[in-house]
């Protein structure tokens, strides 16, 4: 598996540290609803097909991506940085991408 | 010479002779041949004996889908099993021997297995072995008892127990098209794409390009096969942006076009040239994939196919005309398709007599007729060969009139002198890397073969993989999928090239079976007959994957590359379905066997990394005994002569309390954390708060998981308004500082905060004792240590040895104690200076025993208690959990279940009978060493306390707080020690901290 | 149906192996039962030999998507063991153990469970200690535990690395000698015959394709083979279970599914007695009677229910197994393939009534699913039949992540993927 990080190009899955579910939101930290909390800490989507997911490129730039990937093929259709909500991003900075 | 091989031809040296063994007799051969040619050209038959039966079975084909000739290549004491004899190369000195066999190969005791016929059919031990239901033998003793049998009679080769001693590495390679396959189609592919400028990788399994240009005995315009593909060959290595692999395995096809390859270095020598490995792992990354991997010939399913003298009639062309070497004198030939008619004249050619051919089919074509007449064959349609005679050896077959459309014979049986068959059953295409990458093959009944889909996203095929036989078609399609793999403007061929003789009608007739009266094999290796195929069918194991599962069908090293269509074929007429509803199984890595060695390349024999601290030489000097911290190396004693490890650290921990001592803590976790944003980031990170922290200040932190439970603790100190130096636990730095990024980037990304870990670039030593102070005030400059310049917690900056170094009180031990830092690269001038001042003073370096004896005497916590099922309360460490902010699992800590009674809590204990204890000692109430029961909790860690004169420990003990000052037992079965405790406070040793605080 | 036995395949071989029966029936759906199971893997076909055997509940089908034991039960190590570290496990998986020990013998059916042991290795006094707290911790509850120093483990397991100079020395061990391996395909063979000769159901190609609900209970499901009706719909289809429950209506669950890669070598003459497991990675490797080395490693670490792995894991399997055995470099890998995990959030599985009436939910095995069949069986069996959980499977509930009552054998959190 290929990830292309926007930052650093096209990497092996190896340089990549899995962070879980995406669709994660974190309650308020102030928050005492539980069931908020329970359902952030412990309940997953966990499609089968499109799974929005994040990954941290640990052996790279160490910056977190937010990927858009099959889990049934395996096939990601789209990577952005995790911290950039929202904005479109696989291949963008291809300029920056090496091979 | 021998009387097999003939004068000339093929891709043998015959002025090159070989000396070599086979079951301790010395044969010679040629270079260039393999194991299997050579012993053929020496009149060998005998290869091997089967899995289950042990029969005698010889060579079936001559390529990497051998199922019968087995052997273990023997170098020096290691042993490498189970490989094909027609996959070894032969050099000078190869030691190779036969398997699965005793006393000898030609007599196998295990053969009365054969006696036990149709009671040893598919799936029998799942009926029976299961022993009695009482007495001794109830249980699974009794089927142990057989097991143990069953494991010595199965099994192929041996495997040895002396260390590999070859290397293996790994290549990473990137190209725009990998060509897999060096046929015709595979090297008019090639061509094209390196034309265009492209990088392209070629990869052929054998040691010589060309595949079966090699031994068609075809033209390619005008030119003989083997030369037309050598000139490409030659054209291909002249040019920089092409790559050559041969004797390379592709055997996997992962995502996103990444293949993995071995390439055979140098099995085929002596011993390796300098420098070179043994095998070598290829990663390849592909943009496009050209898969020209060809077709495998399939037996046919008759009674005594596996006579040793009954080969694939293209093998037998192989041996003839690649190898200059015939199969057999005089030479039968069974058929159900044009192909085999091929061989039959190639065996002529090379000086076989062809006695006869038979073919299934009642009609053939005229060209079929030409040829048989070409090599003098008596022809023999619309028959089936029903048996085969001879013991060991092939020395005739039967044969009887069979109508291909109900399957049947009829009488009219004769026999025929031969003593070689060639048979020949259809061909498959080798999809196998295709199924990889998630093709679905489909049946192509013209055919009778599954054939991949047009094309994947990364691939593009070829020639006989695309069941394309034709030689002709094959380079126009190798052109084409060229074309398409280097990204190019389609465009036409032009003029076919001229391959003579003219290619022959593909289709097979739908035969695989003929059922007479015998075992007819469709697993060779497995023993798995047409008659277990149909048992499997009248218990209902009908689904593809539930007869090669009960049947072990294709679950043998060649994984079914011949076996697979006819086993299915004869399941779907079982089923009165066609071959496509049964279904084929999914291939999966590795296309064909390949070594483990090759797969863990440069790991082998360096699995991980050691990370040594700057001091580490200096501790070997002096006597450490390392300890191995994860990856991590650390002294756990430095013993005197004659001492235990007991005496070293009580030594080291008492010396330290009375006078001083210094111990390496470079491995601690650290990380800058810097930015505006950093004292809301710690304040959010751990469970007390650090944004109240004056700068040149540390403090002691705990942090959560989001769960509620404790993560890590450790130190950290604000260098500035932003900027902090936190310090994690050694095993936990890894995953805290992804902890803090994540949250950082995803969580919190608005928080303006760097952070950098900065383990490797801090050296640390940890002076602690009453004369600590005065030792560091001997050699550091520019900076007081005082009380008041350096009260404690406090941080001063200043030089030791020149060298500019930061100085923390703080104390894990209890005693008054420093931790200093200096950058890594000065961190052995630092400690050696420490060392050197501490000396009048009778300092003593000491090791983690004497650390971990100190930190259990002030009861301080390590990963031994934050075991990942610990809460802050359970380890007396609910002071930290500020109220005042919410924090990283502070919404889920006080969750029923974690604040429930009952808990395992923290306590000290002290052995009672004078003693010691061991860390995973169990605590209960009553010692009932019979039958050990009601445990309270276990030992975390324990010692001989130089502080207490006593054995004591720290433990998790269930409402552990509550039995403060009760007796309780410890309970270690394992090590068979029980005793009494006293359960006590986990503060042993000055729990008010007078020592520390000075 | 006869019973199998040496006498039964010598009389059928007088007969040419022509008279045997299918070991189980292929019948087509009835409109309705009073209990569905939902997956025809182990678990589902050993709760269904349950409900029958100890409850009486015969009027079941067994549905199954595609071939019967498609999925993990047909795809794993075979390891069957009972070293956990919590009592709540330990518990569990010892009475599956005692299950096994009996199992050819109730099914009539040889599923070569070989109690071989299981060495889990130690290479610092640190993780000897560690083993030593799980071995006490299992002998307190009665089962077989014990510590081996380097040299018995020299000897018991000839090839091992036990070099000092090794990158991880090994310091000592913890064997259980009840441990070992069985046969997994006869296992979900031996179990769906079983059920089938007590009137059981089992229907393959069924694909379970949505549910029948009134309300919130369910009532049924609609499936590839039509809509069939039941009392009590039971879901035992770990690996699967997120996209089933989907079909349900519930989006989430504690549970993230991931592939594990196993592999097998080229068969070899016994080689190694035993399990042994690694104690600086992930790695395990048993011999099979057929010869092969049946080993692997960690998780690839991602969500996924492609069946299919990644390379860099092949890389790590084989470099760990290299360096506990030096001697296998020579010896070539001949299969790999992938199995889907439920992974739980603790690490340990979930066998409970819900989460919706008429419901009952068996998932969340991570890797160690093989080994629970018959317990699993068992246990949901009696959840099902009772309406209550059994003692042994009153810990794995669904609500045990809100309530803070986890149970996490190895201390990794709520990070599936690390347990």
């Amino acid at each position: 598996m290929l990830i292309t990080c926007p930052y650093c190009g096209p990497r092996d899955v190896s340089e990549f540290a899995y962070q879980g579910d995406g669709n994660r939101s974190r309650p308020d930290p102030s928050s005492t609803d539980l069931a908020a909390w329970n359902a952030y800490v412990y309940d997953r989507l966990n499609p089968a097909g499109a799974h929005n997911e994040i990954w941290q490129h640990a052996g790279g730039c160490r910056a977190h991506l937010a990927v858009v990937r099959d889990t049934l093929s395996h096939e990601i259709s789209s990577v952005r940085f995790a911290r950039e909500k929202g904005a479109p991003a696989h291949g963008r900075r291809k300029s920056g991408a090496k091979p | 010479m021998s009387p097999r091989r003939r004068p000339s031809g093929g891709r043998i040296d015959r002025l090159r002779t070989i000396r070599f063994t086979f079951d301790g007799t010395a044969f010679t051969g040629h270079q260039g041949d393999t194991l299997a040619s050579a012993l053929l050209a020496n009149g060998v038959s005998l290869f091997g004996r089967s899995f289950k039966y042990h029969r005698p079975r010889g060579l079936l084909t001559a390529g990497v889908d051998e199922p019968n000739a087995l052997v273990t290549v023997l170098r020096g004491d290691v042993r490498e099993p189970n490989i094909p004899a027609t996959m070894v190369e032969i050099h000078d000195g190869l030691v190779a021997v036969s398997q699965n066999r005793f006393p000898s190969l030609a007599y196998d005791v295990s053969a009365v297995n054969q006696l036990g016929g149709k009671v040893l059919s598919a799936g029998f031990y799942y009926k029976t072995f299961m022993g009695p239901v009482v007495g001794p033998l109830k249980g699974t003793r009794f089927w142990m008892l057989c097991e143990k049998i069953i494991r010595r009679a199965a099994g192929l080769g041996r495997a040895g127990h002396a260390p590999d001693t070859a290397r293996y590495e790994r290549m990473n390679a990137f190209c725009d098209v990998l060509v897999v396959g060096s046929g015709p189609a595979g090297l008019a592919a090639a061509r094209e794409a390196a034309a265009s400028g492209a990088n392209v990788i070629l990869a052929e399994l054998d040691p010589q390009f060309g595949g079966s240009a090699n031994w068609s005995g075809e033209t390619i315009d005008g030119e003989p096969a083997a030369a037309w593909a050598s000139d490409i060959v030659g054209e291909l290595r002249d040019q920089a942006n092409v790559r050559l692999l041969k004797r390379t395995t592709v055997w996997g096809y992962y995502d996103d076009n990444t293949l993995a390859a071995v390439e055979r270095v140098s099995d085929h020598k002596a011993s390796p040239a300098k420098g070179a490995p043994r095998h070598r792992h290829w990663t390849i990354r592909a943009g496009k994939v050209v898969l020209a991997t060809g077709a495998f010939e399939r037996p046919l399913v008759f009674p005594g196919n596996d006579r040793p003298g009954v080969v694939m009639a293209s093998a037998a062309q192989r041996y003839a005309n690649e190898f200059g070497v015939l199969p057999g004198d005089k030479v039968a030939v069974f058929t159900n398709n044009d192909s085999a008619y091929r061989s039959a004249v190639a065996l002529n050619n090379a000086g076989a007599t062809v006695a006869t051919i038979v073919d299934v089919r009642a009609e053939i074509s005229e060209e079929c007729h030409t040829l048989a007449r070409q090599c003098g064959a008596e022809l023999i349609v619309g028959h089936a060969v029903t048996a085969t005679e001879g013991g060991k050896k092939l020395t005739g077959i039967k044969l009887a009139p069979f109508t291909e459309a109900a399957g049947a014979l009829s009488s009219g049986a004769r026999s025929v002198e031969a003593d070689c068959l060639l048979m020949s059953g259809g061909w498959s295409p080798t999809i196998h890397l295709a199924s990889q990458a998630g093709a679905r093959p489909l049946w192509d009944a013209e055919l009778q073969a599954f054939l991949p889909p047009e094309a994947g996203k990364g691939w593009v095929g070829a020639g006989a993989f695309n069941g394309t036989f034709s030689t002709a078609q094959a380079i126009a399609e190798g052109f084409a999928a060229g074309r398409v793999a280097a990204d190019l403007a389609m465009v036409e061929i032009g003029t076919l090239p001229d391959v003579e003789p003219a290619a022959l009608d593909p289709r097979p007739a739908p035969v695989f079976e003929i059922r007479a009266k015998g075992k007819s094999f469709v697993d060779f290796q497995h023993d798995v007959t047409s008659d277990d195929v149909r048992l499997a069918h009248i218990e209902g194991f009908v689904s593809v994957e539930h007869l090669k599962r009960y049947t072990t069908l294709g679950m043998a090293t060649d994984q079914g590359k011949g076996s697979n269509v006819p086993g299915l074929a004869i399941m779907a007429e079982a089923l009165g379905k066609p071959i496509p509803e049964v279904g084929t199984t999914r291939f999966r890595p590795p296309y064909a066997p390949v070594s483990v060695g090759a797969l863990a390349a440069e790991r082998f024999g360096d699995l991980k990394p050691e990370r040594l601290t700057p001091m580490h030489d200096w501790h070997l000097d002096n006597e450490a005994t390392m300890y191995s911290a994860g990856l991590w190396f650390r002294p756990m004693i430095y013993g005197g002569p004659g001492e235990t490890i007991e005496q070293a650290y009580v030594r080291e921990a008492r010396v330290t309390r009375e006078t001083a001592g210094i111990v390496d803590v470079s491995t601690l976790g650290k990380i800058a954390v810097q930015g505006p944003d950093a004292a809301e980031l710690l304040d959010r990170a751990y469970s007390n708060v650090f944004s109240t922290l004056p700068v040149g200040k540390a403090r002691y932190g705990l942090m959560l998981r989001e769960d509620g439970l404790v993560f890590d603790d450790g130190t950290t100190w604000r260098l500035g308004d932003n900027d902090f130096l936190m310090t994690t636990t050694t095993a936990n730095a890894g995953k805290v500082m992804q902890h803090l990024e994540y949250f950082l980037d995803v969580v919190w990304p608005d928080l303006k905060v760097h952070l950098t870990s900065v383990t490797d670039q801090w050296a640390g030593a940890a002076i602690g004792g009453p004369k600590a102070r005065e030792i560091l005030a001997a050699c550091v400059t520019g900076t007081k240590v005082d009380n008041e310049a350096l009260p404690f917690m406090g941080i001063v900056h200043g030089e030791i040895a020149g060298a500019p170094v930061m100085i923390c009180r703080l104390s894990f031990s209890g005693e008054m104690a420093f931790e200093v830092y200096s950058g890594a690269g000065h961190g052995i001038h630092v400690w050696e200076a420490l060392i050197e001042a501490g000396q009048p003073f009778g300092m003593v370096p000491y090791g983690l025993e004497a650390l971990g004896t100190m930190r259990i005497e002030k009861g301080h916590v390590t990963g031994a208690e934050i075991d990942g099922r610990t809460s802050a309360r359970d380890l007396h460490l609910g002071w930290m959990l500020s109220r005042k902010k919410p924090f990283i699992g502070s919404a889920m800590m006080d969750r029923e279940g974690l604040v429930a009674s009952g808990r395992l809590e923290l306590v000290g204990l002290v052995s009672l009978d004078n003693r010691p204890l061991s860390g995973g000692a169990h605590i209960v109430e009553d010692v009932d060493m019979d039958n050990p029961h009601g445990s309270l909790g276990h030992i975390t860690a324990a010692c001989f306390s130089p502080a207490l004169e006593k054995y004591i420990a720290l433990a998790l003990v269930a409402d552990g707080k509550a039995r403060h000052g009760k007796r309780a037992h410890v309970s270690d079965p394992l090590r068979d020690r029980f005793g009494p405790v006293e359960i006590v406070s986990h503060h042993f040793f000055d729990p008010e901290g007078k020592r520390m605080h000075g | 149906m006869a019973e199998y036995s040496a006498f039964s395949l010598l009389r059928n071989a007088l007969s040419g192996n022509r008279d045997w029966k299918p070991a189980w029936r292929k019948p087509s759906p009835k409109a309705s039962y009073d209990v569905v199971v939902i997956g025809g893997g182990g678990h589902g076909l050993s709760t269904a030999y349950y409900l029958a055997k100890e409850h009486g509940i015969t009027n079941v089908a067994v549905l199954e998507k595609g071939y019967l034991g498609s999925g993990n039960v047909g795809r794993n190590t075979t390891a069957v063991r009972s070293n956990y570290l919590l009592p709540q496990n330990t518990r569990f998986y010892e009475h599956s153990m005692k299950m096994w020990e009996n199992l050819s013998h109730e099914l009539n059916y040889n599923v070569m469970f070989s109690q071989r042991g299981v060495l889990n290795l130690a290479h610092t006094p640190g993780q000897l200690d560690d083993l030593a707290r799980k071995g006490n911790a299992m002998r307190h509850l009665g089962v077989d535990a014990d510590l081996m120093t380097p040299a018995q483990i020299g000897r018991r397991v000839p090839g091992l690395d036990m070099s000092q100079s090794a990158r991880f020395p090994i310091y000592g061990g913890l064997i259980q000698e009840s441990a070992g391996t069985a046969r997994h395909d006869a296992v979900a063979w031996g179990y769906a015959r079983g059920a089938d000769r007590r009137g059981v159901d089992i229907i393959e190609n069924c694909e379970v394709t949505g549910f029948l609900r009134d309300g919130d209970r369910v009532t049924g499901v609609t499936t590839s083979r039509g809509e069939i009706r039941a009392k009590k719909i039971a879901v035992a289809v770990a690996g699967s279970t997120g996209r089933v429950m989907q079909l349900a209506g519930i989006e989430r669950m504690p549970i993230e599914s991931h592939v594990l890669q196993a592999f097998v070598s080229e068969s070899l003459k016994p080689f190694l007695d035993t399990v042994v497991t690694f104690g600086m990675g992930h790695f395990y490797v048993g011999q099979s009677d057929k010869g092969g080395l049946i080993y692997g490693g960690d998780l690839d670490g991602y969500n996924s229910y492609a069946q299919r792995g990644s390379l860099p894991i092949v890389e790590e399997v084989m470099s760990e197994m290299l360096a506990l055995f030096p001697s296998l470099a020579t010896v070539r890998v001949l299969r790999s393939w992938g199995g889907v995990c439920d992974m739980s959030m603790d690490g340990s599985p979930i066998i409970a009534t819900g989460p919706l009436p008429g419901m009952y939910l068996n998932c969340g095995w991570c890797y160690g699913g093989f080994k629970a069949t018959p317990a699993s069986g068992f246990c949901f069996a009696h959840t099902i039949a009772r309406d209550a959980p059994h003692e042994l499977n009153a810990p794995f509930t669904l609500d045990r992540f809100s309530r803070g009552t986890v149970i996490d054998d190895k201390g990794q959190g709520p990070t599936p993927r690390m347990h």
